[in-house]
């Protein structure tokens, strides 16, 4: 078992509104990620996955609010800390976060190579630049980005470029957790894998010890990352990995998720796709029982009364139901 | 070709071409493309952003001009040259837009939309119990309950919801040929399923004709007879979904195949 | 609809804005429903008179009820009677002859300047090199410290008729007191009266009134014309949208200001009134809500409900009402508010420079101003004629723009907090 990069133990956190009404986005998360291992969260959106991006950070501002649970990096705590603490000692060289936009967070007036130094002196101010303009070079010729990106401005590069590039700078401290938002969802297919390929790199080379990666494309999680953990209405409802996640899910709504994959591959036309009715609950007020009980196919009437604990089963993994394994499994062999 | 019926033409174009802007600023977003597509069959245009695949539906829905070539409506030249005869065209084709938040009218409820379409249809003075009625029917084609709809507001509803109500609203129109413009592009991965089915649905029961545009070469594979691949313009290969799909010849299709995750046989990364 | 209005009414600036409009706007309405007032009736006979409220004297003699108080007066009339030309002349007597040191002299304290004068005054002393009418003089003075400590009652006379002499009808004393309320004839200036004599209170309401009735009347006219054009423009696009990008151009260009001088001053004086104002200022504004609605417009008509309402075969018409105007509206309203503090401010300035509304019968608080400067209330300390007016033109652009920065927030979410 490698060292544990970032443990999470019963994390929540909320919005609130406009209108001072309280949002549970993050609702008693836990989870561990081992060096060298990278994690991929999948959900609907409203799931509270973004959310959980952002809180993991430990940076909490309006209208996002801690409220409790501890966040571990490597040893360290960094729940709790001064929002202040967090972004000079944290943020950049312990967790990079990456959202979705980000080629678009890129100041067009300025060369590429003043973001690298931007971040470089957010924690070493005395670096001198030619050493930073060398360790930016080496960096960018491994991860497979041209020298000459470093003296150009955003606008002269392309989206998926740009968000390579994102990526580069934010990683140059090499952290010990990259937390990626759909980093590739913005992009056309072909930058998409570019993207992919250059986390797979980060991973391998070790310049990041560890990944949660963010998407609602299935497909994409089970190629990049290792363990895949479906969220729901704020929980985590399944963990596993990959492989079991995308041909064996346990919890109803997992299932669900997983039968929606479409790739081009043979016998794809004769798959019967599953959808899920209904919409993801209201998180000002969740509902009692089982959150997914009203969506649920396979749901009784105990589901809307108990609140489902989460069950781990020998193997490490991990599902969130009313519903015994060996049910689960009878249930799904009959539908 | 589908249960061996005869293929009836529904719309096919010779030549279509789409110029933007002149002299140096020239830019042809479609450049002298050739399609047939035939009465309920399935058709997929695919491509990446920038392909013109988006200025081709617009031509075809005669929502822009076209710069050069001719396009046939049910084998007769399209005549779209004044606001009665467009008025006329767009009984037989229909749209779906790729965002559905943007498709709606904020300001108005939702149930709005349908009533619209009622009275396109010439069913303007119908009673309104009748009205009500088709449109609860169309609303339980999309698993959508009418009663639930009315008097709610665009933003009250997902995004999976706004675009079931957007093939509702084509039931209630039964054009002979809908063009469903990235319809599950910005929807959760697991509403596309329902959207796609609803969609081969309309194909089945009404036999409509539909032209799905997509940048996802996997929905393409999934629900479409044939497929056309456009990069820069142009159709660069088209034929049956098997066919292109799984064994494709032009380097382009291979490129948009091999960039797309897989999952029951390996990504290959290395080919970048 | 409803939520955005509640959203609107949490928007501190908003509300603090149009509070503040508010309160102007029911001064406008009940002032002068309290006060039946002409704001322009020319009531004082002189300019600039101070303010404060002001008592018939002959009303305050004849009171009839008299109070007797045992105050002692004579601190406050020493003060008030001693002037500050006598003060210098003793105190320069004082030092140059009564040998008193200047640092022990202090003018302000008249009580105190008396009692060392009564010490060292003599007009018996050595005064070298004072020429006799100077040594008069001082013993004039000297008479008249003396009449002002001494409490001589004031007497009233009456002249007989027959005898042609004066008989005493009443004396007052300083102990006698009347009070306020029983003089009936007495005139209140709250803001003192300007050059013609008006009070000015009630002029500035009544000024506020049309000015704003100026602004509002120059805002419709330039948002009308504006919202029309720009979506006559946006959504047609081609030919129309270049012609009248093409005027618009040409009348951002021109400083509507001056555009403003020259079309007032060649519509003649005796054409100038209140509403002819605001039609000139509405007419040279509209370029900047045409420009921005048109840009609007432009990126709405390739909206996707646009197109699907053309599919569902709209009119032309109702697209651009239903489908276009409402998502511009909340544009127009701010624009629209914005328009109206900015006529207010056009007709200021115009009527600054003359070219305001040429009328005797109602005051804008342009021409307050205007009145204010030609008659040098600045020179004359008369504050009252012009400060209030200043205060009342930078409160309502001041609330107008709390409330359309208010909006902008609630309508951009980008700007949110």
């Amino acid at each position: 078992m490698g060292k544990v990069m970032l443990e999470v133990n019963n994390l929540k956190t909320k919005y609130v509104t406009r209108f001072h009404e309280d949002v549970y986005a993050v609702d008693g998360v836990s989870l561990k990620i081992e060096e060298g291992k990278s994690l991929g969260v999948a959900g609907e959106s409203g799931c509270g996955k973004s959310t959980l991006a952002l809180s993991l950070m430990g940076y909490y501002f309006a209208p996002l609010h801690y409220i409790s649970g501890d966040i571990i990096v490597d040893g360290r705590k960094i729940s709790g800390m001064k929002p202040d603490d967090v972004r000079k000692n944290i943020l950049g060289n312990e967790i990079a976060y990456i959202p979705q936009a980000a080629m678009n967070a890129l100041n067009p007036t300025q060369k590429i190579i003043r973001f690298v130094e931007d971040v470089i002196h957010a924690h070493d101010p005395k670096m001198p630049r030619k050493d930073i303009y060398d360790l930016a070079k080496e960096r960018f010729q491994i991860l497979g980005l041209p020298e000459e990106v470093l003296q150009k401005h955003a606008v002269e590069l392309s989206g998926g470029m740009k968000q390579r590039t994102v990526i580069a700078i934010s990683t140059i401290l090499s952290p010990k957790v990259l937390i990626a938002d759909e980093p590739s969802s913005a992009l056309d297919v072909t930058s998409q894998k570019m993207v992919i390929k250059m986390m797979r790199d980060l991973m391998e080379k070790g310049f990041i010890k560890s990944m949660i990666f963010i998407t609602h494309e299935l497909p994409l999680l089970y190629n990049v990352t290792d363990d895949i953990m479906v969220m729901y209405a704020g929980q985590i409802v399944e963990k596993g990995t990959a492989k079991e996640m995308v041909f064996d899910p346990l919890h109803p709504y997992s299932k669900g998720l997983m039968g929606s994959i479409i790739v081009p591959e043979e016998g794809v036309r004769e798959q019967k796709l599953t959808a899920i009715p209904g919409t993801p609950p209201n998180l000002k007020h969740p509902p009692e029982g089982c959150r997914f009980a009203d969506r649920c196919p396979y749901a009784q009437p105990t589901c809307r009364g108990m609140k489902p604990e989460v069950i781990e089963l020998p193997n490490g993994r991990e599902y969130r139901c009313l519903m015994s394994e060996r049910k689960v499994r009878e249930v799904y062999a009959n539908a | 070709m589908r249960d061996g019926k005869e293929l009836k033409p529904c719309l096919s174009g010779r030549g279509v071409t789409k110029v933007f802007g002149f002299g140096d600023a020239k830019t042809v977003a479609v450049d002298h493309v050739d399609f047939d597509f035939h009465e309920g069959e399935f058709v997929s245009i695919v491509g990446e952003s920038g392909s013109g695949k988006t200025t081709l539906s617009k031509m075809l829905l005669g929502l822009i001009s076209v710069t050069e070539g001719e396009i046939d409506f049910q084998g007769k030249p399209r005549d779209i040259s004044n606001g009665k005869k467009k008025k006329e065209y767009w009984k037989g084709i229909q749209a779906i837009f790729q965002d559905p938040f943007a498709s709606y009218n904020m300001f108005k409820r939702v149930d709005s939309v349908l009533l619209d379409c009622i009275n396109m249809r010439g069913d303007k003075n119908l009673p309104k119990e009748e009205k009500e009625r088709l449109m609860t029917e169309a609303c339980s084609f999309v698993n959508l309950k009418y009663a639930e709809l009315t008097n709610k507001y665009p933003f009250e509803l997902s995004g999976g919801q706004m675009q079931r109500l957007m093939i509702a609203r084509i039931f209630l129109l039964k054009p002979k040929i809908l063009l469903a413009d990235e319809p599950t592009s910005m929807i959760d991965a697991c509403s596309r399923a329902t959207i796609l089915d609803m969609l081969l649905k309309l194909r089945d029961e009404i036999n409509m004709t539909i032209i799905f545009i997509t940048h996802d070469i996997g929905l393409a594979y999934y629900v479409s007879d044939n497929v056309y691949i456009m990069e820069h313009g142009k159709f660069v290969e088209s034929g049956p979904a098997e066919e292109v799909i799984l064994h494709p010849t032009a380097a382009y299709t291979k490129r948009l195949i091999s960039d797309v995750p897989k999952i029951y046989e390996p990504w290959d990364l290395t080919t970048v | 609809m409803k939520n955005t209005i509640k959203q609107i009414f949490h928007s501190g600036k908003f509300v603090t804005g149009f509070v503040i409009f508010l309160a102007i706007l029911l001064t406008i309405i009940i002032y002068p429903l309290v006060v039946a007032k002409d704001p322009l009736a020319m009531i004082g006979n002189g300019n600039f008179f101070k303010p404060g409220t002001y008592l018939s004297i002959q009303d305050t003699v004849n009171s009839g009820k008299t109070y007797k108080m045992n105050v002692d007066a004579t601190a406050s009339i020493v003060e008030s009677k001693l002037t500050m030309d006598n003060r210098s002349m003793m105190a320069e007597w004082l030092e140059k002859y009564g040998g008193v040191d200047a640092s022990e002299i202090d003018v302000t304290d008249a009580e105190g300047l008396i009692a060392l004068w009564e010490e060292k005054y003599d007009p018996n002393a050595e005064q070298k090199g004072l020429i006799a009418a100077k040594k008069k003089k001082y013993q004039r003075l000297d008479n008249e410290i003396d009449g002002i400590l001494e409490d001589v009652p004031t007497i009233i006379a009456e002249k007989n008729e027959e005898t042609g002499e004066l008989e005493e009808v009443q004396s007052i004393d300083s102990k006698q007191y009347i009070n306020e309320k029983d003089v009936i004839n007495r005139q209140n200036f709250v803001l003192g009266t300007d050059n013609f004599g008006r009070d000015v209170l009630t002029e500035l309401i009544s000024a506020t009134g049309s000015s704003l009735k100026i602004g509002l009347v120059a805002g419709i006219i330039a948002t009308v014309i504006g919202l029309f054009l720009g979506l006559l423009a946006g959504y047609l696009g081609g030919f129309v949208d270049n012609l009248i990008l093409f005027f618009t151009n040409l009348f951002t260009v021109i400083p509507s200001f001056v555009l403003l001088i020259l079309i007032s001053y060649s519509v003649g004086e005796s054409q100038r009134g209140i509403m002819m104002v605001a039609l000139l200022i509405g007419i040279t504004a509209w370029p900047w809500t045409t420009r921005s609605v048109r840009s609007q417009v432009i990126s709405l008509r390739n909206r996707d409900h646009v197109n699907l309402s053309k599919l569902s075969g709209h009119s032309m018409l109702r697209i651009v009402l239903t489908d276009i105007l409402p998502y511009v509206a909340s544009y127009v309203v701010m624009a629209f508010i914005l328009q109206i503090s900015s006529g207010i401010l056009a007709e200021a300035q115009l009527s600054m420079i003359g070219l305001g509304p040429a009328t005797t019968k109602t005051a804008t608080l342009g021409l307050m101003m205007q009145w204010a400067t030609q008659y040098n209330a600045h020179l004359n300390g008369a504050w009252w004629a012009y400060f209030p007016v200043i205060l009342v033109i930078a409160l309502i652009s001041f609330s107008l723009n709390l409330m359309n920065t208010g909006l902008d927030q609630v309508f951009n979410p980008q700007l949110r907090d």
